[in-house]
């Protein structure tokens, strides 16, 4: 039969099932297809922190959101236009996210007494569907057995039944391949290459996935498919790709364009740990990874690896952090380089791993003992992750210095387009290793009975460039230059220890500065002000990037004036933040904590940041932002805002 | 004396300790590794014979100074890097095994040494020292015990006898000590052994058997604390008690000692362990032969639990455990060798190669 065909502009999908129906797998291969087919994109994976959580249960379910256009998005979407769900705790958990005429597609396969009990219901929603109890009436139901018709697609590879029902994800993923006209070339190919070892898998797989596909184009069930055009981006190479793969490419990157070799020690934890496991991948880019006993032990070696010459990297989330404080210190103190990357997740303490948080950013900025002044880089959105990485490793280069890089949760699993760099762009990074001598004990000259004496010299660690403050780098094996460092207050220039009351003022106050320092070494701030005439600033960190642009977009498609700034360096600030803050009536800072920028910003420039503050584990919703932008432009201005009539679009 | 050559060692075909790190042509003086800085530990304490000993043996390794690293972690005895004139780091508590780990996994021709106490390698530190060993990381971890905290003024380490009376335990301590070496055989240390800060000659034959040992060498040296443990050591110091206090490990020769080798260890069948006897009670040849490259290290262990837990009346000394394994640090460098030799070509090309990777496209 003949369907039709409806042109959308944009669609949000959600996948969502049981932690063990592969729903991760499905998104992220429909989000590929997406990609590959030319859309803009941005995914937000939301699954639990158990491996296997109670089958069936709410707290089980494991959920994958794509937003997709035909234009240039930034979030995720608030609310998804499509739901997947293959069990009843799955319906249940996503439904109050719906809004009104959301498509359900569910797999009734599941909605068994049982099934239903562990989602808490009482009755079967699917036998009400068009009676007046129906609670699914506001939606556009889909009731499909997806289970029975996979286990019939499979039945000649002779497979178990529960292995041939496991292949349920890709009959759900190829009816929404088919309904949203994907190429299907990639899928095949992954699920080619993935099940290579059993073909019997593989096999059932791949026709699982088609018979999806032609189920969709065959039943009379679905009148529509749906067409959203590629989205024009900018000429170049295009992948989709995760934080996390693109924090470890960054690492890789930086390895090449400083000549130093990447030392990482790491301790497991989520949501960082896909950074050891891609970085142990790269060996033959000179990578050493270590996996180390403990948190500290992963700092300790990175510290290690670097006073040997490497560039020492330890990835962590916050509770690492917080143990691996006093090496930070040490760090700071020897003025060894060493990347110290936070996947920020909720806390405190073991609180929500699996979700995302920017409450790490006072821990990075004044999380030791003493004065001791770390800087700060952070990603804003899963492909920046890759230059923040290679920015935060010239600063640490540079400056000799431990620099913090603030990933977090959102940006780690989530991907988007990301428009491959020309390696030739990226700065060269100079280790710039002290080779010789650096200060004069005794000048050449006269003795007394007239022999001519030669300048003696020695090597001073911490006789500092004039210009970054940087300490020499002289590494093991440079002969003449042998030194001893330590976590004791050292005397400036001969490095010697020092309790001498001026001279330790004098280094706390050089440590300092060599940090302020790095804001000379940063390009200005972007102002995104469009129409020029915007009383309130919106300014943010991070991850909300995407929320608080695709907020501003709806205040200023409404009519109304606002300005963005977005922070990649929150220590040193950049030298023109204080001007800048000081152009606008009112400075709004979004962020998924209780107000720590609007804190800082409030310290140093005396400005009267406003908090728009969230902790719920989740990226803040561009709508709800959308709505404090306004209300803050109509206080500023002293105007009515009514965001409602325009069609908003992100 | 001079390092063993590969051939002298134990294990034939198996690299040295500090095999792959250059050498110096000329001859080296104590003098050249005694740094500028003025030695500031209390009058009396044990580690000053230890820092001569040390520098003493440095220049007959013949290794070029500037590829030597001393690590250290807090406490009295970590001030130890600052006195000699090699690279060194004076880190943070009880982290040195783990920073050292760093450096020697980092760099091959480096030679690497961690200086520690019993309170940072056996309390803060513990961890690490376990999988430093478990690892058998290419360095020498020198343990200073002197079963005391001294930095901190005097309280119980985690090697005092039970029921110490110190400030932190004015009723007397109720932590069971642990065993230095044992530990370590626990852990599974390649090289463990045991020696004492006044006996120089004893020190040296260690530490340069524990720089020729590849692998993670872990040396226990009693020391020590003349303000806040005076005598410890006493019973294995004094001339008129030593003979019976220490027992001597050789290898490859039958463990006897007393005066005039009147006792001796012999397997206990009863206990599958060790015992003393009396060496006028066996038969001759009946005594146990020391064994240091046994692989199985429960002789080792036997040996090493005659150890006094409480005040310190008899002791072995000696090389407990050299057996030779695959370190860490070797393997590291020859996957990540392997690894570069399978993927030739520029690393920036191969860089681009590798975020092109996946599925691309292309907007023209």
């Amino acid at each position: 039969m003949s369907k039709q065909v409806k042109q959308l502009d944009r669609v949000i999908i959600r996948f969502a099932g049981d932690s063990g129906d592969g729903m991760q797998l499905t998104g992220d291969r429909f989000t590929q297809e997406s990609a590959v087919f030319g859309n803009d994109l941005v995914t937000l994976p939301n699954f639990p922190a158990e491996i296997r959580a109670p089958q069936g249960t709410l707290p089980g379910v494991s959920s994958f959101q794509v937003h997709f256009a035909d234009h240039d998005i930034l979030t995720a979407g608030d609310a998804p236009d499509v739901l997947v769900a293959m069990n009843p705790a799955a319906l249940k958990a996503n439904l109050g996210d719906l809004p009104k005429g959301a498509q359900i597609i569910v797999d009734t396969h599941d909605f068994t007494g049982r099934n239903l009990a562990k989602a808490g219901y009482d009755a079967n929603p699917l036998d009400f569907l068009g009676d007046a109890n129906d609670v699914l009436g506001e939606f556009n139901v889909f009731p499909l057995d997806l289970t029975g018709m996979t286990v019939e697609a499979v039945k000649e590879f002779g497979l178990s039944r529960k292995d041939a029902a496991r292949a349920k994800n890709m009959f759900a993923l190829g009816l929404l391949s088919w309904m949203y006209g994907r190429p299907t070339e990639s899928t095949v190919a992954f699920l080619t290459k993935r099940f290579a070892k059993v073909p019997d898998i593989r096999d059932a797989n791949i026709t699982a996935f088609k018979a999806g596909w032609n189920f969709g184009e065959t039943t009379e069930t679905f009148v529509v498919q749906y067409e959203i055009k590629p989205a024009p981006m900018s000429a170049g190479t295009y992948r989709n790709i995760t934080g996390n793969l693109a924090l470890s490419y960054g690492l890789v990157a930086a390895g090449v364009r400083s000549g130093l070799p990447i030392f990482l020690g790491s301790y497991p934890i989520t949501p960082a740990s896909d950074i050891l496991h891609e970085l142990s991948k790269h060996k033959s880019f000179g990578v050493t990874t270590l996996q180390a006993e403990d948190e500290i032990a992963g700092v300790g070696a990175a510290i290690g690896a670097s006073f040997a010459g490497h560039l020492g990297v330890t990835t962590t989330s916050g509770p690492g952090i917080a143990l691996k404080s006093e090496a930070i210190g040490l760090a700071v103190m020897t003025e060894l380089p060493l990347l110290v990357i936070d996947v920020q997740r909720g806390g405190p303490s073991t609180g929500l791993p699996t979700k995302t948080e920017q409450a790490d950013l006072l821990q990075a900025m004044f999380g030791r003992n003493g004065e001791a002044p770390v800087p700060i880089v952070a990603p804003q959105s899963p492909g920046d992750c890759f230059g923040a990485a290679v920015e935060a490793a010239r600063i640490a280069i540079t400056y000799r210095t431990p620099v913090m890089l603030l990933s977090d949760g959102y940006l780690a699993n989530g991907s988007e387009p990301w428009q491959i760099p020309d390696i030739d762009d990226l700065p060269l990074i100079d280790p710039n290793f002290a080779t010789a001598t650096n200060h004069v004990v005794t000048p050449a000259g006269t003795a007394d009975d007239g022999t001519e004496t030669a300048e003696e010299r020695d090597f001073w660690p911490y006789l500092r460039d004039e210009e970054t403050l940087a300490r020499p780098w002289a590494i093991p094996g440079t002969p003449g230059l042998e030194h001893r460092i330590g976590g004791l207050e050292k005397g400036e220039g001969h490095g010697n220890i020092s309790y001498d009351p001026a001279n330790h003022d004098l280094m706390v106050r050089t440590r300092q500065a060599k940090v302020d320092r790095i804001a000379d070494s940063l390009p200005p701030l972007e102002i995104d002000d469009p129409s020029g005439r915007a009383k309130v600033l919106v300014i943010g960190w991070g991850s909300t990037y995407g929320p608080i642009g695709a907020g501003c977009r709806r205040v200023r498609k409404a009519g109304y004036h606002v300005a963005q700034v977005h922070l990649r360096h929150l220590n040193p600030f950049p030298n023109d933040l204080g001007e800048i803050l000081a152009r606008y009536d009112k400075v709004l800072v979004p962020e998924m904590n209780l107000g720590q920028l609007s804190l800082l910003l409030r310290g140093k420039y005396l400005v009267d940041a406003i908090g728009y503050n969230q902790v719920n584990g989740m990226p803040i919703k561009a709508a709800v932002l959308a709505d404090a932008i306004g209300a803050l432009v109509a206080d500023a201005e002293g105007i009515e805002v009514d965001l409602t009539p325009q069609e908003a679009s992100q | 004396m001079t390092t063993p050559t590969t051939a002298e060692l134990p294990f034939p075909g198996v690299r040295s300790g500090v095999e792959l790190v250059p050498t110096n042509s000329e001859p080296q003086t104590g003098k050249e590794y005694t740094s500028d800085q003025e030695v500031r530990w209390c009058p009396g304490c044990g580690d000053y014979a230890v820092l001569k000993a040390v520098q003493g043996f440095l220049p007959q390794l013949g290794l070029r100074r500037e590829n030597i690293v001393f690590v250290s972690g807090i406490g009295c005895s970590s001030r130890f890097p600052y006195y000699l004139d090699t690279y060194g780091m004076h880190s943070i508590h009880g982290r040195a095994p783990s920073i050292a780990t760093g450096i020697a996994t980092a760099r091959e021709d480096l030679s690497v040494w961690v200086v520690t106490g019993d309170g940072d390698a056996l309390s803060i530190g513990g961890n690490h020292l376990i999988h430093a060993l478990r690892r058998n990381v290419n360095m020498t971890i020198l343990l200073f015990n002197n079963r005391i905290y001294g930095l901190t003024k005097g309280q119980y380490s985690p090697t005092s006898e039970t029921g110490k009376i110190t400030k932190s335990t004015p009723m007397g301590s109720l932590d069971h000590p642990f065993n230095p070496v044992s530990l370590a055989l626990g852990a599974e240390g390649s090289f463990v052994a045991r020696t004492i800060d006044s006996d120089r000659k004893h020190l040296t034959s260690v530490l340069s058997a524990a720089a020729a040992h590849r692998g993670t060498s872990f040396v226990e040296i009693y020391q020590n604390c003349p303000i806040f443990n005076d005598g410890a050591f006493d019973a294995i110091k004094n001339n008129d008690t030593k003979a019976d206090a220490i027992i001597p490990l050789v290898h490859g020769e039958p463990i006897h000692f007393g005066v005039e080798g009147s006792k001796g260890l012999i397997r206990d069948a009863q206990t599958g362990g060790v015992k003393i006897v009396a060496t006028s009670d066996v038969a001759e040849g009946a005594l146990l032969v020391h064994d240091a490259h046994n692989p199985d290290p429960s002789t080792a262990f036997a040996i090493s639990r005659l150890t006094d837990s409480g005040y310190l009346n008899q002791s072995p000394i000696g090389i407990f455990r050299q057996v030779e394994r695959p370190t860490y640090d070797d393997q590291a460098r020859a996957q990540i060798a392997t690894s570069r030799e399978a993927a030739p070509g520029e690393p920036g090309d191969r860089l681009t190669a590798l975020i092109n990777g996946g599925d691309t496209w292309t907007v023209v």
